[in-house]
């Protein structure tokens, strides 16, 4: 058994506990932080494939930003120590029990059937990836790959990112109401307005 | 011991060598560097600071660990539990762990091995800095929610915006560094800052210039020179992340009691204070690293491997004292100016100055002329910085609703 094997084993049970049991925990502030514990192992696994660099954007975006937003929000709006557990939405259940076998199905088939993913960028057989990540790294190779081959659709997708930020705040903005601006009232406008 | 040597290999023997030695010498320097500070800020205020335990009071840290070990460990009724317990080493580990990737010295050779002064070399160094930062809000955040009152909830909620938006400032502001050194490795970052910045050739053919600029040959070629606007921003935003003085709203004591911490006592009490210590101490040595040349610094035949590590720790000292300095003299932001700065402010600079990195070191021109445009756009930019300023912003007021004149200028 060697260290890798060990760290894989761990990571693997971390990841898989931590998802089962953000199922299961009953507060939205638990079910965040098991969220991120599965985040960071999964971090692990992808350090074991060399993935340095996926590795460190998985930690800093989806543990260290987006999380953070979720718990920033549940803590604003304050959480209730209780969930209900009443369905609102009848047909969600079920819905979500179907679309949740599709995914597995799905990423079942990639495991198996697209595990060398990365020889349609060298053109290699299976264990290219390790190859690649050793090779030019990890950083240089998916930055060839991101802005020669998918230079369009990456910056299709950040355009799609600003879009959406954009029209968020347009939507968000209330405009001429005293809550958006009441932070800026110093003292002496507040006795004015007074 | 050989049967261990060859179970796990003789690499895995010296991380944990490292790993060991390093961490040791972090919390060894946390107790000097509470001490320093106490000392440093009784200086400025005209006082004498902890002068009873042992010379110079350099043992009243120790002291006050001690007592702090030995104290009850309370746990307020409303607190969540497992939460609660947990908070305090979230916010120490992150600390600790992101020191991993900042090398305190050249390589050094034992008989036939050659181990690098770094725990580790990873080639997305900067990255994983990044992400230890990143993962240091929790500690935070999770105490104020796990207190279950309400001073410590309102200090997290202040913490979760600030350290998001000035987190997003100091990313930015590391790109152009791995711009100009090509590499996101931080061992990479301090080789490629190593030497002097070299013979100046933009004044030559100028009589009394050309002999002046011969001294450029004894300044050291850090990142300094010229990459300072974002040195600023990421001290700035460095000194944000440890939630110290001017930035320290989430515990400030004055509104919010301790925020975070109100709750806290004994051991778990000391584990937030130590993180932030370890914390200020990997700000300074990253601040080190990345633009003054990590342990760059002249070295002597007398033990040759040492004189890197005393240059680092002089360094490192330097920028510790600055943050000390910063509690000493600057006063809290108020909270809108602490957005207002972030956002508005650092990282529309950060974002113009990679634009003007990118723009000038793709451009591949003489050195003189790169330092002149550096300049020249730097004021571009201090000019952009500079234009307004919340104070002039009028509030819309209900009465001018109906105007449209009034209103944001």
């Amino acid at each position: 058994m060697t260290i890798g094997t060990l760290v894989f084993g761990v990571a693997f049970i971390v990841a898989l506990g931590s998802a089962i049991a953000m199922l299961f925990a009953r507060n939205a502030v638990h079910v965040a932080l098991f969220l991120v514990a599965a985040q960071v192992a999964l971090a692990l696994t992808f350090l074991l494939q060399g993935a340095f660099f996926v590795a460190a954007v998985q930690i800093i975006i989806y543990a260290g930003a987006i999380m953070v937003l979720f718990l920033f929000v549940v803590m604003l709006l304050g959480v209730d120590r209780s969930e209900a557990l009443v369905e609102p939405l009848p047909f969600q259940r079920p819905l979500a029990l179907g679309l949740g076998a599709l995914l597995a199905a799905g990423i079942l088939y990639l495991a198996v059937a697209g595990i060398d993913a990365a020889s349609t960028i060298t053109g290699d057989g299976s264990g290219a990836l390790l190859a690649l990540n050793r090779d030019p790294g990890n950083v240089l190779a998916l930055a060839r790959v991101l802005f020669s081959r998918y230079l369009l659709p990456f910056e299709a997708t950040s355009a799609l990112l600003v879009a959406a930020i954009v029209g968020v705040m347009v939507l968000a903005r209330r405009v001429g109401s005293i809550s958006a601006v009441a932070p800026r009232i110093s003292p002496a406008e507040e006795r004015e307005v007074a | 011991m050989s049967a261990i040597v060859d179970f796990f290999g003789i690499a895995v023997i010296i991380a944990v060598v490292k790993v060991v030695i390093t961490f040791a010498a972090l919390l060894g320097t946390t107790i000097v560097v509470v001490w320093f500070e106490r000392k440093v800020i009784a200086d400025m205020q005209a006082r004498i600071g902890p002068s009873r335990w042992g010379p110079f009071g350099l043992f009243q840290t120790l002291a006050d660990g001690i007592k702090l070990f030995f104290k009850e460990d309370f746990r307020p009724q409303t607190a969540d539990k497992w939460t609660y317990a947990i908070a305090p080493v979230a916010a120490m580990v992150p600390a600790l762990l992101g020191f991993a990737v900042i090398p305190v010295g050249d390589e050094v050779t034992f008989g036939d091995t050659t181990v690098g002064l770094v725990m580790s070399d990873l080639n997305v160094g900067i990255l994983y800095f990044l992400a230890m930062g990143s993962l240091g809000v929790y500690g935070i955040v999770l105490a104020g929610w796990a207190s279950g009152s309400k001073y410590p909830l309102l200090g997290s909620i202040r913490s979760t915006a600030q350290l998001i938006s000035y987190e997003t400032a100091m990313g930015l502001s590391l790109v152009p560094i791995a711009l100009v050194a090509g590499s996101l490795s931080t061992v990479d970052i301090v080789t490629a800052q190593a030497g002097s910045v070299g013979r100046v050739t933009f004044f030559d053919g100028i009589p009394v210039l050309e002999q002046i600029s011969a001294i450029f040959r004894f300044i050291p070629n850090w990142y300094i020179w010229s990459q300072w606007p974002a040195f600023v921003i990421f001290f700035i935003a460095g000194v944000a992340e440890t939630n110290r003085a001017p930035f320290d709203l989430p515990e400030a004591e004055s509104e919010l009691v301790a925020g975070y911490l109100t709750e806290y006592a004994g051991i778990r009490y000391a584990l937030f204070f130590l993180g932030e210590y370890v914390h200020v101490v990997v700000i300074s040595a990253m601040a080190v690293t990345l633009f003054f040349g990590g342990w760059d610094g002249p070295t002597f035949s007398f033990l040759s491997w040492l004189w890197p590590v005393i240059w680092f720790m002089i360094k490192t000292v330097a920028f510790i004292y600055l943050f000390i300095w910063f509690r000493a003299s600057l006063p809290r932001l108020r909270y809108d100016r602490l957005m207002w700065l972030g956002w508005k402010r650092l990282i529309p600079a950060a974002l113009v100055w990679i634009m003007v990195t990118a723009v000038v070191n793709t451009a591949g021109v003489a050195r003189g002329v790169r330092l002149g445009v550096f300049i020249g756009l730097f004021v571009v930019v201090m000019i952009f910085i500079a234009r307004g300023d919340p104070r002039q912003l009028k509030p819309v007021s209900p009465q001018s609703q109906g105007r449209a004149t009034r209103g944001v200028a």
